[in-house]
């Protein structure tokens, strides 16, 4: 079994996060210490102190055992991260002002992005203008949307439940409401919905863009509201309608 | 050079504000080729810049305060965090510890009469000043703010319809007077040290500007280019950078970062030399490891080149360069920490003066550890691509740059103020504005790692309900830490109408710049003096030294 990303990056980030307030605690003290202990009214005769090779040694060689460990930690990680298992399912993930959307193999298209419980997942990440960057905080990874190129990453999905997707490059006027919904299902209503095609897609998909390219004025309402997921019914039924809705 | 008659009429001891020039009023200022009256004229342009920025900053806080529309709408806040960006950096937090104080104080610490350039440093200034004009110019000509972030990447920047070209070619203008200023002062550096002052007994101040001078020479280039690059693409769509065209947006992004990320260290280094100053001064007892220091300084401007992908982890580059550029950059990491426990030891055995100066370079140490400390978290290839580009980021050199250059700046005005405008402040209410900036400073961006870790991306109009408690907590930070800072600035300036008047050296310094009268005559010295030990022999050691071989 794979160790899961997400855990990986916490756990990363606590080694090194750790480490660091030890470090700065130590920095730290030593400085009260000796604005106490060396005070003028304490210590009025200043000592000629230069330098000393071997403390100069000891902190350097002590921080470079440091952060070396730190990096091959942060490298295996990445290793994971960059090393997509074989028969994770693929989906595309197209940028644009300011929204996005995913296409399955089997070129059903969505805005909304669902996805089948306990499977890994990978993401061909690409853009159809600016830069963007597909992020989902939730599973700690990013990586950005570049016109012209694709990029990947994978994840696992490990449970049900609603997630979200931001951009986290720069991009324009609604940058801060590219939000997309993240829906994990369990895997037989997910190939349920999958299998289906709505009758009118591209004509839903028209108005969709002009409603997320109006003025931000327009948008400002909707920030929550276009987060707050249409939860995952047991009604399979349900979840076509509510895709046809969308 | 125009007042090189003034020692001939025997009015050396006349300060360089007084001394008679050949022009009166304004013009004696901007005909100036004074390295110091350049300086202050630097100083002044830059507290102006420094607070536009700053109310921008406020401005944005204050939008973040509640979720949806506060105060202005998203195109407001997307111009407000790119001139917040574009002023900071390019006009304050790059040129500010250089253009203020080295100015001032190199040539007087080397113990030169001026720099070697004293024409190309005033045009230097003119530059810096056209450069600034135009980016605010910017503001009020056709197509509305610019509202790129301070980065400029394409193709955003190349298709949006506000005034980018001409806050591009104000940057490229900017970098102009930088690599002159870096001339001038590698030149100096190398010409005209009095005699006995060996490269080993400069001040570390001086190793610190010497080293950010070569970033400034060579690095400074690549960003010119670049620049000018956009201003093409925009005007003629050239298809350097547009995919559409050919061209590759990601080549931007070295090019970009190829001169950004040295400027980091173009930022922070000169604020290292100013702490490796002020410690052992008021330590009263020589730095610990001079050598390690200065060739630190010499380690990170030449490592400082070789790290700039890891601004790019998320965009695709080869997992190959991210590796190496991951490796180095924990490395780069190394000669600030080796700084840091340098200036700790200083302390040891000392004999310590609180003042404020020292207060704020205390601050510092502890700021700037948290800064540095959370770069390894970004240098980590894992973690960064969950906390590249959200409000991680945003705190994380917040507490580098603000922290760093914006404290140490803080500092050296009141360290060197006595030294240049020959009054004192009030020191009480100077600590009093240093512990309240102190305090506001972590009030505000310390819940930007918290949020970033959770998730909220950087450059957002609006978030979700889960962040608000940070964003509430952090604007309240920002009203503490601009207190403070409206309380230092009125401090200053009271004590530059009313202070009393400063000795040549009030805090018993070691460098040349203590030696002579406060404010320096106009060619600072009466005779070039001749140098026979280190920069920071305390007169009290100094002394025993002497008992002792007695």
């Amino acid at each position: 079994m794979r160790p899961d990303i997400a855990t990986q990056v916490d756990q990363t980030f606590w080694m090194i996060t750790g480490t660091s307030i030890v470090l700065l605690l130590i920095i730290t003290a030593a400085m009260l210490y000796f604005l106490f202990k060396y005070s003028k009214k304490r210590h009025p005769v200043p000592e000629n102190i230069e330098g000393n090779t071997s403390i100069e040694i000891v902190w350097t060689v002590i921080p470079v055992i440091i952060v070396l460990v730190m990096f091959f930690i942060s490298w295996a990680g990445f290793k994971n991260m960059r090393d997509v298992p074989k028969d994770a399912m693929v989906v595309k993930v197209m940028g644009q002002m300011w929204k996005w959307s995913f296409e399955y193999d089997n070129k059903k298209k969505s805005d909304t992005l669902y996805l089948p419980v306990n499977r890994d997942v990978k993401f061909e990440i690409g853009s159809i203008d600016v830069n963007h960057s597909f992020y989902l905080p939730q599973f700690r990874v990013k990586e950005d949307a570049i016109p012209g190129r694709t990029n990947y990453y994978w994840i696992r999905t490990n449970e049900e439940g609603n997630f979200y997707a931001a951009c986290a490059e720069y991009c324009g006027l609604n940058h801060w409401n590219m939000y997309a919904q993240m829906v994990v299902m369990p895997e037989d209503k997910f190939a349920v919905w999958k299998n289906y095609f709505p009758p009118d897609t591209t004509a839903v998909a028209k108005t969709d863009t002009l409603k997320t390219t109006a003025g931000a004025k327009d948008t400002l309402k909707t920030v929550k509201d276009s987060l707050k997921v249409p939860a995952v019914t047991k009604d399979t039924t349900a979840i076509k309608k509510d895709t046809i809705k969308k | 050079m125009a007042n090189g008659t003034i020692a001939a009429h025997g009015t050396a001891e006349v300060d360089f504000y007084h001394v008679k020039s050949k022009h009166k009023g304004l013009l004696a200022w901007l005909l100036t080729t004074d390295h110091k009256r350049i300086g202050i004229m630097y100083l002044s342009c830059m507290t102006v810049f420094f607070l536009t920025a700053m109310t921008f900053g406020v401005l944005m806080r204050l939008e973040m305060l509640t979720p949806g529309m506060t105060i202005m709408t998203a195109q407001t806040y997307n111009s407000l965090f790119t001139l917040h960006g574009v002023i900071m950096i390019f006009l304050f937090i790059i040129p500010g510890i250089p253009a203020v104080f080295g100015n001032f104080f190199l040539p007087i610490q080397i113990g030169a009469m001026d720099v070697q350039f004293p024409r190309l440093n005033l045009l230097s200034w003119y530059l810096y000043i056209i450069g600034g004009g135009l980016a605010i110019f910017s503001l009020f000509g056709g197509g509305g703010w610019v509202d790129t972030g301070w980065t400029f990447y394409v193709p955003y920047s190349v298709r949006t319809t506000t005034n980018v070209s001409l806050s591009v070619f104000a940057a490229f203008v900017l970098g102009f007077s930088s690599i002159l200023t870096g001339l001038n002062f590698i030149t100096t550096i190398h010409r005209l040290r009095c005699p006995g002052m060996t490269f080993f007994r400069m001040p570390l101040f001086i190793w610190s500007i010497y080293a950010t001078s070569w970033i400034q020479v060579l690095a400074t280039p690549v960003i010119g280019i670049t620049l000018v690059l956009i201003i093409l693409e925009r005007a003629f769509g050239i298809g350097v950078f547009d995919p559409t065209l050919g061209g590759d947006p990601i080549l931007y992004q070295h090019l970009f970062w190829i001169y950004s990320h040295p400027a980091v260290y173009i930022m922070i280094l000169p604020a290292m030399g100013v702490v490796s100053e002020i410690i052992p001064t008021f330590a009263r007892k020589p730095i610990f490891g001079y050598v390690p220091i200065a060739i630190s300084s010499l380690a990170i401007a030449l490592v400082g080149y070789l790290v700039w992908g890891h601004h790019m982890f998320s965009s695709g580059i080869s997992d190959t360069s991210r590796v190496i550029f991951s490796l180095l950059t924990f490395i780069v990491a190394l000669p600030s920490g080796i700084k840091v426990f340098n200036w700790v030891a200083t302390l040891y055995k000392g004999s310590i003066v609180m003042s404020a100066p020292m207060l704020y370079a205390m601050l510092f140490i502890f700021i700037f550890s948290i800064g540095g400390l959370t770069g390894l978290v970004l240098g980590a290839l894992n973690t960064d691509l969950h906390v590249t580009d959200t409000y991680y980021v945003v705190a994380h050199f917040h507490y580098v740059m603000f922290g760093g250059m914006g404290i140490i700046f803080f500092a050296s005005v009141h360290y060197w103020f006595p030294k240049m405008f020959g009054k004192m402040y009030n020191e009480k209410m100077a600590k009093v504005a240093a512990i309240i900036i102190g305090v506001g400073f972590n009030v505000l961006y310390f819940p930007m790692f918290i949020m970033g870790y959770m998730g909220m991306p950087r450059r957002y109009y609006d978030y979700l309900p889960e962040f608000q408690i940070y964003h509430l907590i952090s604007t309240v930070g920002s009203w503490i830490l601009v207190s403070g800072i409206l309380i230092m600035i009125a401090n200053l300036l009271s004590g530059l109408r009313n202070g009393s008047k400063a000795s040549s050296n009030p805090w018993e310094g070691t460098t040349l710049e203590w030696t002579v009268p406060s404010p320096p005559p106009l060619l600072n010295f009466d005779k070039i003096p001749t140098v026979d030990h280190g920069p920071y022999e305390h007169p009290e050691i100094a002394r025993r030294k002497e008992e002792e071989s007695k």
